[in-house]
């Protein structure tokens, strides 16, 4: 089992998804609790892979059978630093957000649930797929299910908002599409074989003339899947309108895709492209950071203030990846996760006071934490793991990324800390004027805390937001080698 | 087959005929009938003759027989196609081929059509136009079509243009009670005639120039004297008579106006496998005869195709009418295929040939989904009409929104396997700008396919969807579509390898 342990974590929430198809829609409680399973069996499956990971360089978990021989492509997936972390984050956010969607969503409960499994099969899928063809394949999977869960049990502007996602990300993928038929014939020119398979193309150096396009192609994709600045416009229309769940796992797991793919691809395969355009992308980066930070502060809505912070904090992502050191990229992959911990579980709680108030401007609010203890208490962890307060996840990971800055270049860094302060500012002043102060609506008095299942989702974040704060070492392990390894091609 | 005198330029006077010429006057007059090369034409043409005497006797609330009868003798005929595949040998005087590449045509087009006749069986009842003939007429279109696919001679492919077109005029205006249906077949035909003008004309020129209609022997011709106004003129002719019948920009006007006109089981099936048909004769005449022609027409080609995707689709775009918006969207696809044209590699043909596979299967699964929707004569054609179809018709609806979601291109779906498959074929011979274009014009094309979804499942319910039943042929051909369209796209390597043929040249 141990050996087709990837296939069986793509496989589960597919069959899951199959499973669901034939349970009536009208029972309801039993299409939850079964999604729940499914999701969670994955997620412990999950467990097992990152239990028998080896800290070591190369691919593990590998499987290859051939696909479509014609064309040299094959069903190739394998795991190692740069994504182990991810597809364990995927399976968490996956269970938070199966269990997120509770009382939240009461139409069409049974499509939802599929629309949930069958992306999270294609998220896994992106994250452990070692053939190009079987990327894009995945890649683009994930759009439909998440344009539907936008479309369909989103908020207000729901059907702009899903069809503004989809073409904005196809937009960059359907370059990288023909950009990867160009690499792979190159390949083949050279070495007279075709192939898809990355470990494979990585072999030959991609003509220097060539890099820069492809770089350029690859790169636009997944920026605007980041979103860097200023490819960003489509983010908060998606996040604002889409259902609870949907923004977790928007923001905690398909914008890594995009960070992801930069570390995969676009640094490995063009590395003498990506010093070129490092400058380029690092002060992107930084005016997202700082834009972010800015906008965020300055919005009425909490759930677009969280959405504008995703700008910020994945600025920080890129400058660790374009930092080209140990530090920058390990504090790079960790901040992807403490992303997708702390950013979903703010969604998560946005989203709580929403299915109780009906309302998400701060101008609505005051004073609930007199109401809501529990859920002041998780907030305020939740904020400080964003604002990256010692002993929590977010300071390692924008420790390493501000060191890593430091050492590729001084006013980088100097720039880039002023993002943090300016996220310490929008979160705290937020939590001021939402939880503290005088309760003076009316309808704000009779608000209930936290439920416990609400209770259970916020701990399993907090203990992991915990947990890489204070021992950092269990999540960076892993993931040394690889960048390592994949600092080896870059120097 | 014994050659006799053929070889020389029917322009320069003839020697004096030797004695033994008789002997070669008489195997002249015999020449290789090879039944077998056309026997899946023969056998549609058989049941074509056995539907029509049979419809003088069935009554008129069996009318349902005659199709069943039309489907099983498509399906016989598959059997026969099927059969000669390891055969590959010319026949008839080398004006018809059994080749992979034209029997995997022949292939494409028997399934399209039988695709047809389950969804027009209740179709045409439903509208009131049950009668025998419309299976015969498809039929005969079928035999047609095959001709044209299997064909390497530029008369029989003119006959077989013919055979196909002139059923097809008359079943675009089939509903005789519907004005718009009779525009349509009027505008057909003369825009049809028209086309065929220019084709019989360029034949005439090309033959003209090489003193024959053999592609192989044109081919012969060209390659010791490659440039020749006379040719080109006449290349640039056949050119506009395909490009007519396949709809590629400028030549497409006809195209929205019949395919609206027309009732849509007839739209379905002339959607798919005209192109089928026409653009095998297509390939053939440009790959075997006329490769090494002086100028290259590949670039008036790849402009043809930038021109016929981007206003296709960009028309699509403006369209609120679903059969308006796949017939531009039609168009669209001709102008992909069109690339795999261009790009005269290896793998030009092959990706030709799936995607016209997986489009045929999209496409008519498409114009079934409408069909599937639409409420007896009433048929829900405003995008708007489809708002709330996946609340009362889950299953009809997922299958719409994963036909359409495989014409624009999304993987794992066999639309998006024939794209890349084109577009690869593109960057493999140099085309990479041609692949770029491609590639935005199905982003363009991402937001016209996704409306009638957005409006299924997302926007407010329309009225009357309690008086739809789809019936069950109609969900026996989504059925059979949706698996191929699915199949398609997660694995298609064995319908690569059966398009990776290859023509006799």
């Amino acid at each position: 089992m141990i050996s087709n342990i990837l296939s069986l974590l793509i496989a589960l929430p597919l069959v899951g998804a199959l499973i669901l198809l034939f349970i009536p829609r009208q029972s309801e409680r039993a299409i939850r609790w079964f999604s729940l399973f499914a999701a969670f069996v994955t997620f412990a499956v999950s467990a097992i892979l990152f239990a028998s990971f080896r800290a070591a360089p190369e691919m593990q978990f590998v499987e290859r059978v051939v696909w479509i021989p014609q064309f040299g492509i094959s069903y190739y997936v394998g795991v190692d630093g740069l994504s182990i972390l991810l597809v364990i984050l995927t399976t968490f956010l996956m269970v938070i957000a199966i269990g997120g969607s509770w009382v939240g969503v009461t139409e069409r409960v049974k499509e939802y649930h599929i629309f949930f499994l069958a992306l999270e099969a294609a998220m896994i899928g992106v994250f452990v797929s070692l053939d190009l063809f079987l990327f894009y394949v995945f890649w683009e999977f994930t759009l439909i299910p998440m344009a539907f869960l936008i479309g369909i049990w989103g908020h207000g502007r729901r059907v702009y908002a899903a069809i503004k996602f989809i073409l904005f990300t196809m937009f960059g993928s359907t370059l990288m599409l023909v950009a990867i038929l160009v690499l792979v014939f190159a390949y083949r020119d050279v070495t007279n074989t075709l192939t898809f398979a990355l470990p494979e193309l990585l072999k030959m150096p991609v003509p220097l003339g060539l890099q820069p396009l492809l770089f350029g192609a690859f790169a636009l994709a997944f920026a605007i899947k980041v979103p860097m600045f200023p490819f960003h416009t489509w983010l908060p229309d998606a996040h604002v309108e889409a259902p609870t769940a949907g923004s977790v796992i928007l923001a905690g797991v398909l914008l890594k895709m995009g960070t992801y793919g930069f570390l995969r691809f676009n640094l490995p395969l063009f590395p003498e492209a990506a010093r070129q355009f490092a400058p380029i992308i690092i002060v992107l980066a930084l005016i997202g950071i700082i834009y972010g930070a800015i906008v965020s502060a300055v919005q009425r809505d909490i759930k677009s203030l969280v959405a504008f912070s995703s700008v910020s904090h994945l600025g920080f992502v890129m400058l660790g990846l374009f930092a080209f050191n140990a530090q920058g990229i390990n504090g790079g992959i960790l901040q992807m996760v403490n992303h997708g911990l702390s950013t979903g579980a703010l969604f998560l709680l946005v989203g709580m006071l929403y299915e109780r108030r009906h309302t998400r401007l701060i101008a609505d609010f005051g004073g609930i934490a007199k109401v809501m203890p529990i859920y002041a208490a998780f907030l305020l962890i939740v904020m400080f793991s964003s604002v990256g307060l010692p002993g929590l996840n977010g300071f390692v990971g924008e420790f390493l990324i501000l060191v890593g800055a430091f050492r590729a270049n001084v006013w980088c860094a100097a720039f880039a800390a002023t993002g943090v302060v300016l996220s310490a500012i929008y979160l705290l002043w937020m939590y001021q004027r939402v939880m503290n102060g005088p309760l003076t609506r009316d309808e704000n008095k009779s608000l209930k805390d936290l439920s416990p299942r609400e209770i259970a989702l916020l701990v399993a974040l907090v203990v992991f937001i915990v947990w890489i704060g204070v021992y950092p070492r269990t999540f960076l392990d892993p993931i040394m080698p690889s960048v390592a390894s994949l600092l080896g091609i870059l120097k | 087959m014994q050659r006799c005198g053929g070889e020389k330029s029917p322009l320069l006077p003839r020697p004096p005929a030797p004695p033994q010429d008789l002997r070669c006057l008489v195997s002249l007059s015999v020449p290789d009938l090879n039944f077998r090369v056309i026997a899946p034409a023969l056998i549609v043409t058989l049941t074509a003759l056995v539907v029509l005497l049979a419809e003088l006797v069935t009554p008129a609330h069996r009318k349902r027989w005659l199709g069943f009868a039309s489907v099983v003798g498509l399906l016989a005929a598959a059997g026969a196609t099927i059969g000669l595949w390891s055969v590959s040998t010319a026949a008839f005087g080398k004006m018809v081929v059994a080749d992979p590449f034209g029997l995997f045509l022949t292939l494409v087009i028997l399934l399209g059509a039988a695709l047809s006749i389950l969804l027009a069986m209740d179709f045409v009842r439903a509208h009131r136009v049950d009668q025998g003939e419309y299976y015969v007429l498809v039929l005969f279109a079928v035999v047609g079509m095959i001709l044209m696919a299997t064909a390497t001679d530029l008369i029989v492919i003119f006959l077989a243009l013919e055979l196909l077109s002139l059923p097809l005029y008359i079943l675009a205006a089939f509903k005789r009670a519907d004005a718009r249906s009779l525009e349509a077949g009027l505008k057909y035909f003369l825009l049809g005639a028209f086309s065929s003008a220019f084709f019989l004309y360029g034949t005439a020129l090309i033959f003209g120039g090489t003193g024959t209609t053999n592609l192989m022997k044109i081919a012969d011709t060209l390659a010791r004297n490659p440039r020749d106004d006379l040719l080109l003129v006449g290349a640039g002719l056949l050119l506009v008579g395909f490009a007519f019948k396949v709809a590629l920009v400028p030549f497409h006007w006809w195209t929205p106006d019949v395919y609206d006109g027309a009732p849509t089981s007839v739209t379905a099936f002339m959607s798919v496998a005209v192109k089928a048909a026409a653009f095998g004769a297509f390939f053939r005449v440009f790959f075997i005869a006329l490769p090494t022609l002086g100028l290259d027409w590949r670039i008036i080609l790849a402009v043809i195709a930038v021109l016929t995707m981007t206003l296709g689709n960009i028309a699509a775009l403006l369209q609120s009418n679903v059969k308006r918006m796949l017939a531009y969207s039609s168009i669209a696809h001709a102008g992909y295929i069109a690339i795999a044209l261009v790009a005269m590699g290896a793998n030009g043909a092959p990706s030709a040939l799936f995607y016209l596979l997986a489009y045929t299967l999209t496409n008519l699964g498409a114009f079934g989904a409408v069909i599937a929707l639409s409420d007896g004569e009433r048929e829900r054609l405003n995008v708007n009409d489809f708002g709330g179809a996946a609340g009362n018709h889950p299953l009809a609806a997922a299958a719409f929104a994963i036909f359409l979601l495989s014409l624009a291109g999304f993987p794992p779906l066999a639309g998006f396997t024939g794209k890349f498959f084109v577009f690869s074929a593109a960057v493999e011979t140099g085309w990479a700008w041609l692949a770029v274009i491609g590639v935005l014009n199905s982003l363009v094309s991402v937001y016209f396919y996704l409306r009638p979804i957005v409006h299924m499942y997302m926007r407010e319910v329309t009225p009357g969807w309690d008086r739809v039943r789809v019936a069950p042929l109609v969900a026996l051909a989504l059925v059979l579509a949706l698996i191929g369209v699915i199949a398609l796209g997660l694995y298609p390597t064995p319908a690569i390898a059966l398009a990776t043929g290859g023509f006799i040249r």
